[in-house]
């Protein structure tokens, strides 16, 4: 899509130590644990991890909405420091703006930057049509259900051009049906609009649908466990021989995982 | 609108225009046709129109015609409660949205609170004597109450996620509060609005009653000194009906205003 160097190696994310505490009850409690990653342009990561260990926390200090306690982040080479107009993101809650329709929320990014309405019309009705809700653009959110609000969600992320993309956890409240039908076109999407992904769940057939590479979290405090290269031809049968060798192979990591956490 | 909501809309309008026939129908009835209730204790609808079209003519025995009242009276209210909701809205916000704001005005504010707007009828007038601005000044504080209360427990309901996607996209603290803090606000806002509203009716007939020469409220209380219960009932259905016509506006103001639900 743009005119930059199409090798697909370099290296657009990259977390050097990363590390994160909070400070609950007026103690210092770890919640990320030195992380190091390399992720390279138009990957598609899944950040595979324990329940309330920190997933979001590293997304949103990649997204600059959260301070960095120790460690690097480095986007496209340069030190990440707060917000950064190269990083869009998808939330686990949906986050779309009550009070704009389905075209006010998904040209927010544009709007906001001030391009021209014609412009940012064009913009946002392409991603509308992409996440499929062509003739919802007058709806309000509440009008729609969950899968079409997190359709929403994605389009308005897209409509501002980041480089790199955020899901935290987008499907996590949708029923089985409707979450296989988003992977499918969350891949779709992202086959023909070449992004860096990274993406977080906890549901691992969801994981070696999507990505290039699962990156494994271990129990709080998170650092990278196990990494897998999922090489599997897309779009992927979740049936075939491979898929459920690597599926069983990482729910025993993940349930080994659990018991050592206690 | 869909047909089915045009349905129910008609529906209801004709339940209402139906049981407001009724009302009158059985007032009538007990007093006019059956005299079950003795004219001096409730006069029939009948003498209410009749009273209500001689009235627009005569001053007797008050001293002015019911326009001059309706006039005096509107001016008070209108007035105190722009006054009142002009400063009250803004003070809300900003008293949400900046700490050193709210350290200032709270603990003014909370001593004003819980005084009864007529309380300060007294002082008012020892400041204007019978001018409107008695009225006019009480009306303010008793609007600005409910307007500063819902602005500020309006912005306070900002959520958390809102505000990351605005700083994702790149959105100055600033235009977070005109973009999300404020529209997020908005049902709460026109709520403490219509709660003002209420409050500046209730207190401008109260107002009226102890320190005024002209206004419905003044009307009212004079009638009563002379025995003219058809004026008191006529005066009271009028002071009803000009706050159902301003709901109604506000009604149609929030409609275009608030949008999507929350
Ligand atoms: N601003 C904050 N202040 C204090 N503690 C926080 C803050 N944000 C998150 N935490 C804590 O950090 C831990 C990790 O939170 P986080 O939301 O990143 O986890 P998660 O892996 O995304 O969880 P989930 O599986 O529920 O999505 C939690 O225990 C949470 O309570
Ligand atoms: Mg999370």
């Amino acid at each position: 899509m743009e005119g930059k160097k199409l090798n697909g190696n370099e290296s657009v994310v990259r977390l050097e130590n990363l590390k994160k505490s909070f400070e609950i009850n007026g103690e210092d409690v770890q919640i990320i644990n030195g992380i190091n990653l390399d992720i390279k342009k138009n990957e598609f990561i899944v950040l595979f991890g324990a329940g309330q260990c920190g997933k979001t926390t590293l997304l949103k200090m990649i997204a600059g909405l959260e301070d960095i306690t120790d460690g690097n982040i480095y986007i496209n080479d340069k030190k990440s420091s707060g917000f950064n107009e190269d990083v869009g993101m998808v939330y686990q809650t949906t986050a779309l703006f009550p009070w704009l329709s389905v075209m006010g929320n998904v040209e927010f990014g544009p709007k906001h930057r001030g391009a021209a309405k014609s412009e940012r019309r064009k913009k946002a009705q392409y991603y509308i049509d992409l996440v499929g809700l062509s003739g919802f653009e007058k709806h309000f959110p509440v009008q729609l259900s969950g899968g079409m609000q997190q359709r929403v969600g994605i389009a308005r992320a897209y409509a501002n051009d980041p480089e790199i993309i955020l899901m935290d956890e987008p499907f996590g409240h949708l029923d089985a049906q409707t979450r296989y039908l988003m992977e499918e076109d969350v891949e779709k999407i992202w086959a023909r609009e070449k992004r860096t992904v990274i993406f977080v769940t906890n549901n691992i057939e969801e994981a070696l649908y999507l990505a290039d590479r699962i990156i494994i979290l271990t129990e709080c405090p998170a650092t990278v466990m196990k990494e897998y290269v999922i090489d599997l031809p897309r779009p992927r049968s979740m049936v075939s021989e491979e898929f459920l060798r690597l599926r069983e192979e990482i729910s025993r990591l993940a349930d080994a995982r659990e018991s050592e956490a206690g | 609108m869909t047909k089915k909501e045009k349905r129910e809309r008609k529906k209801y309008l004709l339940i209402s225009v139906i049981s407001f026939a009724a009302f009158i129908l059985i007032w009538e009835c007990v007093t006019e046709i059956f005299g079950l209730i003795p004219p001096k204790k409730l006069p029939s609808p009948r003498t209410i129109v009749n009273v209500f079209l001689y009235k627009l003519s005569n001053t007797n025995p008050d001293g002015s015609v019911l326009t001059a009242h309706i006039l005096t009276s509107l001016k008070e209210s209108v007035l105190g409660f722009i006054i009142g909701v002009g400063l009250g809205v803004p003070l809300g916000i900003c008293m949400a949205w900046f700490e050193k704001f709210d350290l200032f005005f709270k603990p003014l504010f909370d001593l004003i609170k819980p005084i009864p707007p007529v309380g300060w009828v007294p002082i008012m007038l020892m400041l204007f004597g019978l001018s409107i601005w008695s009225k006019v000044t009480v009306i303010a504080i008793a609007s600005i109450v409910p307007a500063i209360i819902n602005s500020y427990s309006g912005i306070k309901q900002m959520n958390p996620v809102h505000k990351w996607v605005a700083q994702t996209f790149g959105a100055s603290d600033r235009q977070i509060l005109f973009t999300v803090a404020i529209p997020t606000a908005g049902p709460m806002i026109f709520a403490g609005i219509e709660v003002a509203l209420n409050a500046s009716w209730v207190t401008l007939v109260a107002a009226e009653l102890v320190a005024a020469t002209q206004g419905l409220g003044y009307m009212i209380q004079t009638s009563r000194m002379v025995g003219r219960i058809d004026i008191v009932f006529m005066g009271v259905l009028v002071i009803g009906a000009f706050g159902a016509l301003f709901t109604w506006l506000l009604g149609m103001l929030r409609r275009k205003l608030v949008k999507g639900g929350r």
